[in-house]
Formats: C-alpha cells, structure tokens, sequence
C-alpha cells in the first residue's frame, strides 16, 4: 500500500481526519520497534537478574519475559533482530526521505532552554503535531542515539572475541556491560516520558496509529 | 544468602543450582514466558495469543538453532580471543557450577584415564602422566559466563587441535563431544575444537588444576561461554552427530560462542 492510498483508506478516513502527521512507514516502524523494545528490554532485566551490576537493584520476574535466564537469553537473541532490521529500516528511511533533517534539525540550545522551562511551566503548545519543539528534538534524537549505543554495546558483549575492537570501544568486556545497561536506562526514561506524554495529549496517540490527530467530526 | 567472597560481585553460585532445580524438578513447565504483566502487555501489543508457551518456545528454539548458523558464520579460525598480563588474573578465580564447590567431583588421578573414541585412529586411552609429558600451551584469557560476569585465569596444557592430529582424529567430522564425571557433557563445533587456543587444560596459574577447576582435565575454549569449557572430564568422542550437553538441552544456545 502506498503512503497516498494509506491516506484514503477507510480506517484513516473513518477514525481520525487532518493532515497527515506521520507517514505509514513511521507508523509501522514505531510500532514494531515498540514491540521489540518491550521484548528487549523485559527479557533483558531476567538476564541483568542472573549477575546484578548494582546490588540495590533487582527486577522482579514478574514484569521480566522469559522464566529463567535460558528461556530470556533466548528471547533477547530472538528479538535483536526485530529490533535491529526494523531499526536499520527506520534510520534508512528517516534520512533517505529527510524526515530526520526537517523534524529533528537544527537544535538550538536556547530554544531547548526556552522550551523546557515552558514545558515546566506547562505552557509548552502541542497545537501542531507536526512540529517538534526543542525538548521535543532533543529527546528524539537522544533516544536515536541510545538505540544505536545499546545495539552496539550489545553486540560487544555478546561476541567479545570476534568484534574484539567494539568491545574495546567501550572500554572492554566488563565497562560495555555497563554501558549496555545506562543505555537500557535511558530507554526506559525516554519511554516513561514519551508514554506519559501520549497518554496526556491522545491526539498524538492518534496520531501515530492512523496518522492523523483530529478525531471524527 | 550471605555474599561469598570468593566470588566477583554479582556471582551467585547458587543461582544457578536454583535455576536448575527449578527446572528439573518441574520437566513440564512452560521455561519461557512467565510473568503476569508481560504477557498481558505482549498480549495487548500484538493482539495475537502468542502467550500459548509451547508454540512460542519452539519458534525461540528455531531463532536459537538460525543464531547458532550465524555465529558459526562469524567464528574466525583466526580471530584470537584477547590475552591478558598476569596482574589481571582474577584472584581467587571463582568456582562455577550447578552444584556447590564441595560436591565437585573428586578424582583419583592416578587411576582416571580420558577414554578416546568415536572418528579417531587411536583410541588408547591416557593417563595423566602421559598427558602431563606432551608440549604445553599457555593463556591468559576472559571467562565469560552465561550470567553475563567474566573472570580472568591462566591456564596451562596441551593445543586441542595437535591432540586431536596426534590421536589421528578424523578432522573433517562435525563435532567433538566431552563426556565428564559428574554427569556434564558438551558438544562443540570441530572448527572451535581446532581454534589455537582451544586447549586441553592441565593447569591452573602453572599448578596442577585443582578440584574446583575441574582436575584432572578441562577443556579451555576462550571462544565460548564458560558452560561450553567442560571440567573434570573422562571421554573425548569425535563424531558427526550432535549429542548435546548438560545446559544446551536445558535451553542455553548450543554455539554459544564469544
């Protein structure tokens, strides 16, 4: 289906009207990588469990995936590759069509201070959906580069020896483990946010499953 | 428990004894998926039933044998796992296995002998004399476990690929399988078997390998996980079909290489 027959169809036509926000392509690749995420990062909290990297920090294996560590490594390296090829489609096509350079640039650093303490003050305008704010920007494209450390750091601790010059990257085997962990973290603080945020404006919710912000006149 | 400090933070050795009691005393559970927010969240995202455990296991088990293909792929017979100095040997070296330290098998090593057999020329077994007077190796390579903790040793013995040239083993078969005194097993790839650093382990830090590191004999392979290095074992077998081992059957990946 094309992007142009996607905008006619009777779901998009039916649930929600305006103009079109985010393209199909966003919309599947959003979706999907919040799959593999959600596979990612449970199963990877049942491996953290088997050798805690903090001693006060443990996850309960009720909200983790996989029974034990087996049934979660399994997982983990089954799910890397939803993650990975979806998020290899996702970049390709974010800067082959120029969504990234018209959505995410420039950044400037007074506009994110500006933003922010509108943002605190609650005053930040979400009106135009299709236009990103400072903090907006910023936290995307941080959560970009976290996705590209984690799979990284990821690989380095998963094949030491024969991505040797990766892991060396990092730092070594031990010091990418914890990299691989406070890129996990920052995930997870971006997603409470973004979450949160969708959740107190649904239109962007809407947004993002049919494209479209306004609701059905 | 209180923390024992003969381990690296993080390592728990009874973890594992409870994983795998867990596991054997209930040989029907569903491993993989558990925990009742996960599986609502799963169910919800995907609005499938992919909870249904058996189905979802086997699929992980299909991915699993696919990453075992790719990582046969990415093992370099050349690629050297990094060496370390002496000063960063992990001191002590952690004891690591499904059972405690004092329920190591303990071996009489002037009666053990390492039973040859399966695709090799010669299968005169050896003693341990016989193995002690062969050239040795040594390396100073990272442990690393399945549980994600790595430790670093220095290991001592003979080259497992000039052994296997030495018994005449057929080279070309697909696997080699260890079989150990405990009841372990493992079955490893032959390229790995031939990999330079794949050592048959005599010593530990220029000593004769104690109990807890698997005396008399354990096969060193600083190209896998530390449950792919088989401790106090008794039988070598070259072969071409897979027979498996003690975690891979468990649910671990079979290659598990590094």
């Amino acid at each position: 289906m094309t992007i142009e027959a996607a905008n006619h169809s009777p779901i998009a036509r039916g649930l929600a009207s305006g103009p079109l926000i985010h393209p199909l392509w966003v919309r599947v690749t959003h979706w999907i990588n919040a799959l593999a995420m959600f596979m990612m990062i449970g199963s990877g909290w049942q491996i953290y469990d088997a050798s805690p990297l903090f001693h006060f920090l443990h996850f309960p294996t009720q909200i983790a995936l996989g029974d034990w560590l087996a049934g979660a490594l399994l997982w983990h390296f089954a799910a890397m590759w939803l993650l990975v090829i979806n998020g290899v489609v996702y970049i390709a096509l974010g800067i082959l069509t120029g969504r990234f350079r018209r959505k995410l640039l420039p950044i400037r650093l007074t506009d994110v201070a500006s933003d922010f303490i509108a943002a605190l003050r609650g005053k930040l305008s979400h009106d135009d959906l299709a236009v990103y704010n400072a903090v907006q920007k910023l936290l995307y494209l941080g959560v970009l580069l976290a996705g590209v450390v984690i799979v990284l750091s990821g690989l380095s601790i998963w094949k030491p020896v024969q991505f040797k010059w990766l892991t060396a990257v990092f730092g070594g085997y031990d010091r990418a483990r914890y990299v691989h962990f406070f890129a996990m973290a920052s995930i997870v603080a971006f997603l409470t946010v973004h979450i949160a945020l969708a959740l107190i404006v649904p239109k962007s919710l809407r947004a993002m499953i049919f494209g479209r912000a306004a609701g059905v006149s | 428990m209180s923390r024992n400090r003969k381990n690296p933070p993080g390592v728990d050795p009874k973890l594992l004894i409870k994983d795998a009691t867990r596991l054997l005393s209930a040989p029907s559970r569903r491993l993989f998926l558990r925990g009742a927010a996960s599986l609502g969240a799963l169910s919800m995202l995907t609005g499938c039933d992919i909870v249904d455990g058996q189905t979802s296991e086997n699929a992980l088990r299909v991915i699993s044998r696919f990453n075992d293909r790719v990582q046969a792929l990415l093992f370099s017979e050349t690629t050297l796992a990094p060496e370390y100095p002496e000063s960063a040997i992990t001191r002590p070296f952690p004891f690591n296995a499904y059972y405690n330290e004092d329920e190591a098998p303990d071996i009489d090593g002037d009666t053990w002998q390492l039973e040859i057999g399966g695709l090799v020329d010669n299968k005169k077994p050896w003693t341990l004399p016989e193995l002690n007077a062969l050239p040795e190796v040594s390396q100073i390579t990272r442990h690393v476990c399945v549980e994600g903790w790595s430790a670093i040793g220095s290991w001592q013995g003979v080259r497992l690929s000039d052994f296997l040239k030495m018994i005449g083993a057929d080279t070309k078969a697909k696997y080699v399988w260890f079989q150990c005194a405990e009841g372990y097993s493992n079955t490893i790839d032959m390229p790995t078997a031939l990999h330079p650093q794949t050592q048959l382990t005599l010593k530990f830090d220029n000593k004769t390998l104690p109990t807890a590191y698997g005396f008399p004999i354990k096969i060193r392979i600083p190209t896998k996980l530390g449950f792919k290095n088989p401790k106090y074992v008794t039988a070598m077998w070259v072969q071409n079909n897979d027979a498996g081992g003690y975690w891979e059957d468990r649910g671990y990946n079979w290659f598990s290489g590094l």
